[in-house]
């Protein structure tokens, strides 16, 4: 039942794009099709948990024995790019289908502020092993959401009458404020 | 020397982050609730972002082309547990503040796209400049989003009172919604504002 709600609550209340600001580059970025935003949307899926669970892993059973807490930074990044560069040569090895369709995400999230932010919470928030899953998986599905809402109002945007000086980036800004004040409206559902 | 001014000046106009530049976005909406964490997240970035590119700039000849974003990662890694260090030594209140948006410095755009753009073709001390340069036009940039949302949000500036009992603070500017739809006005003024100097439009 706690799983549950934790899942609501990183879903919709705590979301991790609109309501805690991380991974907004990719966000602006790639959000101009829908087709686009769904394959990056799958990629962080796959990749945030993968490195969850792997730099959960490592901070419990490396970090914390050996007192290295506080390079944690330096060793998630690390972990993050390798695993990225990994799962990018196993896909092109093992399934083409999938490289084609995710390829050109692998990279850019490496610099995605969201993997690394949902690994990060995981440690903040002290999550136990499940929690951690199911956290991150949630985390990365409520970027999915938000980035596929977000891109179907982009592509209506694209053809609307918009002030030349706010046309582009600063519109979409805004929309995502307004975006974020429909989510606040979750609020109310965990307490 | 005339090159030495433009690397000095571009990062407070020409590419100022986050608003010219369109990068480094998540940590510009989420500490600029205040403007003295803003201006303590700026502060943060520039130190990293000038070592970063002294230190790339230096090794530009020794580090192979291949795993050069790698190498860059690690050098900026290293420099962001040095400042959650620091941090945690003598700014503690800011350090609990500004939470994980620390460790986060580590995947800022900024930081390494001057790396990546800048300093890997460039000389030590100009890649220096370059990126105290963009760091204080990050800084300011932060600072101003900062003050506007808190003198809105909450009617104080740099914590001290500066609205009369009379103003209903909105609070609406602190949170998240008000982190995105001011951002995106000031960088719609911006680009009125550089259309009218005859620039090119961000988009």
């Amino acid at each position: 039942m706690d799983l549950i709600l934790l899942a609501i609550s990183a879903i919709f209340v705590n979301n991790i794009l609109l309501a805690q600001y991380l991974g907004n580059c990719p966000f602006l970025g790639v959000s101009k099709k829908l087709s686009t935003s769904l394959g990056m949307g799958v990629a962080v899926i796959f990749v945030a948990t993968l490195a969850s669970i792997f730099t959960w892993l490592v901070y419990h059973y490396v970090l914390v024995p050996l007192e290295l807490k506080y390079i944690q930074t330096l060793i998630f990044i690390l972990i993050i790019a390798s695993l990225v560069q990994f799962v990018e040569i196993f896909l092109k090895k093992f399934s083409k289908a999938l490289y084609n369709a995710l390829g050109i995400y692998l990279p850019l999230i490496t610099t995605n502020c969201a993997v690394m932010g949902i690994a990060l919470l995981n440690i903040k928030h002290e999550f136990g092993f499940w929690e951690m899953v199911v956290f991150s998986i949630s985390s990365a599905a409520g970027f999915t959401l938000a980035i596929l809402l977000f891109a179907s109002i982009r592509e209506r945007l694209f053809i609307s009458h918009v002030p030349q000086f706010m046309k582009g980036s600063a519109i979409a800004l805004v929309t995502a404020g307004i975006m974020s004040l429909s989510f606040m409206g979750f609020s109310g559902m965990v307490n | 020397m005339s090159r030495f001014l433009s690397v000095l000046v571009h990062g407070f106009w020409k590419d100022l982050p986050p608003f010219r530049l369109v990068l480094g976005l998540c940590p510009a909406l989420a500490v600029t609730a205040s403007a003295n964490n803003g201006m303590g997240m700026g502060l943060s970035v520039t130190f990293v972002l000038i070592f970063s590119n002294l230190t790339i700039s230096l090794l530009r000849n020794i580090i192979p082309d291949k795993v050069r974003i790698a190498s860059y990662i690690v050098i900026i890694a290293t420099l962001v547990v040095l400042v959650e260090m620091l941090l945690q030594a003598y700014f503690f209140g800011l350090s609990q503040q500004l939470g994980i948006y620390i460790p986060l410095i580590v995947v800022n755009c900024i930081i390494l796209g001057r790396a990546e753009a800048f300093a890997s073709r460039n000389p030590a001390f100009l890649s220096a400049v370059d990126g105290f340069s963009v760091g204080l036009g990050f800084t300011l940039s932060l600072t101003v989003v900062g003050s506007i949302r808190e003198i809105l949000g909450t009617g104080t500036w740099f914590g001290i009172p500066l609205t009369g009992p009379d103003f209903e603070p909105f609070a609406f500017m602190v949170k998240a919604p008000g982190a995105f739809i001011c951002l995106g006005l000031i960088l719609g003024l911006m680009n009125a504002y550089g259309r009218w100097r005859g620039e090119n439009i961000i988009q």
